[in-house]
């Protein structure tokens, strides 16, 4: 059980006012909000050891350097790698799926296929496209229902030895449907595809474990795991990430340079050019430690009481729709009012403190899908309650009021 | 006779300062778009579109004498409301009028965010486009 008031303590942001009234914040699909820890973390690391990593020979850069390396390991636990070699600190989630879909080259040839799914965020989508574009191959995408499920049907009719690679999210930011990924790496693998799994929206809710589900890939964000932002992970399989070429040439990820020829670092350090992010990569850790000191079973069970209890509640408005009903979802809800506009609700809500998304949320094949032109999404984090949820209702209720 | 664009934007922060409070404000709004005077429907395509990430606008122009006549619409009720207010100023002006106009009254009235360029509610775009009218009317005379 969560100790709500406790954990709602240990994230200052949640004092502030906006508008003049507390601040909700149900925006935590496109950020979490961080706590304490965290933010006096990359202080700390300003303060005391900031210096470049993996090269000097002073103290300083060695304290940064096992920092680094250390958050890297524990990483490497979090998601149970077999190597911390095959976790690849990025940017983020489409840092880490440009680098794979830049790499498949290599491996996509005319007439090959890649997959996708209809539920995508675009970032999973146009690095793909271009990847097609480049090599002559075709892009599938495994069509969904409408309740917001994959087809898995569809999905093994599209699957031939053709595709090279098949790309799909775990949970959709849009419509926070849990996608039976297990089942589709199994399949993917029995055609000899590999798989990559975006997991930014399921990093900050579940438990991860790339061997049992033995993807290929695996990518999520710092950002939207009570980490900083430009912070991320690459997991790949070390096979893998041995035969992808190096994505961005530089420092840090060669052996050698010569005018002749220049040979590559080992991994992970291969795919590491230049200096990156010393302070998101530690301090990534240290979200990750919080994560793990709530327990992500606690964050789950609680975030589903939330779901099923917003769901409940915004249902008994008059009009309201939910998009994305799928039987296994986190805790997303994206709805529309009538015909009013996503726009005008969060804009009036806004107005009450409380901070939802609005628009198509980068995920346009989505709302083509479902005729809209976008959602009124609110996503719930463990630091979120039902008062707040009730706040929500009460505000689309009088922006319902106002607009019709 | 007509009013100058200044003297309507005056007109417009008397009227708002009428409201203590936002739901008021944006009532009025709400409102304000309800006697918009929309696109006619041969002139809501594509071409006249203003994309933005969260709403889309339509804007047509057209010459009448020495004047620029706007009519407008979108999908989004504040939008709209906003989109009422815009054209209440620049429509029915002069070219040079309108080239010269500011929108810092939409400041006063309180409705700032709607036109910040990273709302990507089309408004901001708008404004250009309406001055792009004005610019290709006053270089045709």
């Amino acid at each position: 059980m969560l100790d709500i008031n406790k954990i709602r303590a240990d994230f200052p942001i949640l004092n502030e006012t906006v508008n003049g009234k507390p601040l909700v914040y149900f925006d935590n699909a496109a950020t979490s909000q961080k706590p304490k820890v965290v933010i006096d973390a990359i202080s700390a690391y300003y303060q005391t050891i900031n210096s470049n990593i993996h090269r000097g020979v002073h103290t300083l850069s060695q304290l940064a350097t096992d920092a680094y390396e250390v958050s890297r390991q524990k990483i490497q636990k979090h998601i149970n790698a077999k190597h911390a070699h095959e976790v690849l600190f990025t940017t983020g989630t489409t840092h880490g799926i440009n680098l794979v879909a830049n790499g498949f080259s290599k491996f996509v040839k005319e007439g090959d296929a890649v997959m996708i799914s209809a539920m995508e965020h675009h970032s999973n989508i146009v690095p793909w496209q271009m990847l097609c574009e480049r090599e002559g191959a075709t892009l599938l995408v495994i069509p969904m229902n409408e309740r917001g499920e994959l087809i898995i049907e569809e999905f093994e009719k599209l699957l031939t030895d053709k595709v090279k690679i098949v790309a799909v999210n775990h949970i959709s930011n849009s419509l926070g449907t849990i996608n039976p990924v297990k089942h589709i790496i199994e399949k993917a693998h029995s055609v000899g595809a590999a798989v990559l799994i975006d997991g930014a929206q399921a990093a900050p809710h579940m438990h991860l474990d790339v061997q049992q589900l033995d993807c290929d890939f695996y990518v999520f964000s710092g950002h939207k795991a009570c980490g900083p932002t430009g912070s991320g992970i690459l997991y790949g399989k070390e096979a893998w990430l041995n035969m992808l070429p190096p994505y961005q040439g530089g420092g840090e990820m060669i052996k050698e340079v010569t005018f002749a020829k220049t040979t590559y670092a080992e991994l992970p350090h291969k795919f590491e050019a230049g200096t990156p992010n010393i302070e998101g990569g530690i301090v990534l850790g240290t979200a990750i430690d919080y994560l793990n000191a709530v327990g992500l079973d606690n964050i789950m069970a609680y975030e589903q009481e939330l779901l099923h209890y917003g769901t409940e509640k915004l249902l008994e408005i008059e009009g309201l729709k939910i998009i994305g009903t799928a039987q296994n979802k986190t805790s997303v809800i994206s709805f529309n009012v009538g015909d009013i506009h996503p726009y005008d609700i969060g804009a009036i809500v806004d107005k009450m403190g409380i901070a939802v998304r609005t628009g198509h949320h980068c995920t346009q094949p989505v709302m083509d899908f479902f005729q809209i032109p976008g959602t009124v999404r609110a996503s719930f984090s463990f630091y979120n309650t039902k008062e707040e949820i009730d706040a929500l209702v009460a505000a689309v209720i009088k922006a319902q009021r106002m607009l019709s | 006779m007509q009013m100058r664009i200044k003297e309507i934007q005056d007109e417009i922060v008397d009227e708002f300062s009428m409201f203590d409070d936002w739901d008021e404000r944006y009532q009025y709004v709400i409102d304000l778009g309800k006697t918009l005077p929309l696109v006619e429907e041969q002139y809501k395509t594509d071409e006249n579109i203003i994309k933005g990430c969260q709403s889309k606008v339509w804007l047509h122009g057209e010459q009448q004498g020495d004047k620029v006549v706007f009519t407008a619409d979108s999908d989004a009720i504040l939008t709209k409301g906003i989109i009422a207010i815009l054209i209440r100023v620049f429509s029915n002006q002069a070219p040079a009028d309108i080239l010269e106009a500011d929108t810092a009254f939409i400041d006063e009235i309180g409705l700032k965010e709607h036109l910040s360029p990273t709302r990507a509610n089309g408004l901001v775009s708008m404004i250009k486009q309406i001055k792009m009218y004005a610019l290709a009317f006053q270089a045709k005379n």
